[in-house]
Order: structure tokens, then sequence, then C-alpha cells
């Protein structure tokens, strides 16, 4: 077994840990530092497969922004395990069986196929650095950028607008 | 990982395995699941599985497959595909956690079964 394998079934077996434990975690800061693990294995793969701007990318906007929003969030509400809306456990059950049975599905169709033992380059070639991925995304892809920009404005507007209180303030309530 | 020449490729079974365990992994957590910041991250797990997946299959077959001679672009199209998917990801993210804040200061709660009320 190479390092290469290693480290690829070392980052998916914490991927997939991690993943449950989002899941399975009472507590919802938990499940947001497990996601956080998740995002950084999925970085780790993404090294792997020698995509190190989108390694980067996956880590300050997921694991830096996005779950600092979701943190922010949680403690704003002030969650803990005790206030945790349960499900009934009849629900739980079927909700199990049904992602199984779609994965299970999924599994078994992908393994009929007989292109499953392609082969996967990892570690090689140029194409996932910064310098050339810059260069693609500033020649051919300026147009979606410059409109990615607006998006972000927009659902900045969105935000704020949403999340503005509205005439009756409540005396107590939590103001962003 | 110097001198690992011929070792450095996995199939692609592989990474569609894990990818498939992250998504169903995410569904569970979102059928499982009633605290309506939990089924939002299950989503962001779900997105996350699917970006892998596009990251494996732009490596798939390296420089030598016909797709590669004609198009030599397409793993550096690919991989701009997953940092717009990205882009679009955080917008969502900002967008619906404001949505989440105001549904926690009209119910007081998280849970999403309060959304019921939607139904009238």
């Amino acid at each position: 077994m190479s390092i290469t394998e290693i480290l690829f079934w070392g980052l998916s077996a914490l991927a997939l840990f991690s993943a449950i434990m989002v899941v399975a975690s009472k507590s919802p800061v938990h499940s947001i530092l497990y996601l956080i693990v998740v995002f950084f294995a999925i970085s780790g793969h993404y090294v792997l497969l020698n995509a190190q701007f989108l390694a980067i990318v996956n880590i300050i906007v997921y694991a830096g922004a996005i779950m600092v929003l979701f943190l922010f969030v949680v403690m704003l509400m002030n969650l803990n395990a005790e206030s945790e809306p349960k499900k009934h456990r009849m629900m739980q059950f079927a909700g199990l069986i049904s992602g199984g049975c779609l994965f299970l599905v999924i599994i078994s169709a992908i393994s009929d196929t007989q292109h499953a033992s392609n082969m996967v380059q990892m570690s090689t070639g140029g194409d996932g650095l910064i310098k050339n991925l810059g260069k693609v995304l500033f020649k051919d892809y300026v147009l979606p950028f410059e409109i990615s920009s607006v998006l972000f404005l927009s659902a900045m507007i969105g935000a704020v607008v949403i999340g503005k209180k509205e005439s009756p303030p409540t005396p107590k309530g939590g103001d962003l | 990982m110097e001198g690992l020449g011929e070792a450095r490729i996995m199939e692609i079974k592989w990474y569609i395995g894990l990818a498939v365990a992250l998504f169903c992994t995410g569904i569970v957590g979102v059928l499982t699941r009633r605290n309506s910041i939990i089924i939002f991250m299950c989503i962001e797990l779900m997105l996350n599985a699917v970006n892998l997946l596009l990251v494996a299959f732009s490596k798939m077959h390296g420089g030598a497959s016909a797709v590669v001679q004609s198009n030599p672009n397409v793993v550096s199209d690919a991989q701009i595909f997953v940092f717009f998917i990205m882009v679009v990801a955080a917008a969502e993210v900002s967008v619906g956690l404001a949505i989440i804040v105001m549904l926690y200061r009209n119910t007081h709660s998280v849970d999403v079964n309060f959304l019921n009320r939607l139904k009238n």
C-alpha cells in the first residue's frame, strides 16, 4: 500500500466518521465542529487529487466563512442538547432505512458499469494549480465571475432584508 | 510523495463510493433531524460530496483520453465549475441562515415542524 492509498483511506475514514457524527451528535455545536472536520478531510482529498486551488478555497470558504456563520447563528440562538427537538423513533428509523436503501441502490448500479475501474490520476497534472486556474478564470470565465459578484451582492441585500427586524420589536429580541 | 510513480492512481469507484456514502449520510440527516440548522448543514455535506466527485471525475483518464485531447482545458473547466458551485453555496448559506434566524425570532425555536403552519 502506497502513501497515496494510505492517505486516501485515512481521509475517507475521517470524512465518513465525522459525517456520521454530524448527524448523530446531540449538540448542534458538536455537529458544526464535526462538519469542519469533514471539510478539512475533503480538502485533503482535493490536495491528493492535485486540486490545490479548490482545497484552499474549500478551507477558506467552507471551514472558514460558512462554518463560522453557522457557529455564530447557533451561539446567537443559544442552542444546546437539551433544547434539541427530537423526532419520533419510528421516523428516525424510516429515514435511516430510506437513506441506506438509496446508498445500496446507487452502489449496486455503479458496480454494474464497466467504467467503475477507470483510474483517477492523482498528484499529476498542473491543471488544478492556482496559476493555471487563475488564467482560465480571468480569461474564459470572466463574465460568470463578475456575475457571481452581483449574486453575492444580491445575497447580501437579501440576507439583510430577511434578517431585519419587523416593525413592532420584541423587548429582548436579538438583533443581527 | 516522491518515488511512488506508478502507485499514484485510485480507481474511480472508490471515489464514487465515498461521495455516495457522504451524500447518503446527508440525506439520512435531513430525514431524521428536526433542527433546521442541522438539516441545513446536512445539505452542505451533500453539496460537498458532489463537489468531491466532480473533482475526481475531472482527473479521470489523465491526459490520454479522447476527451482530453479534443479539449485540453477539460480539467480546468471542471474545477472552475466546482469553484462556481462553492460561490453559489456561499451565497445560499447567507440567505438560508437569515431565514433560519427569522424563523427563530418568530417562533423561538429552530424546529422545522413549526413550519407546518405555512400550510394554512
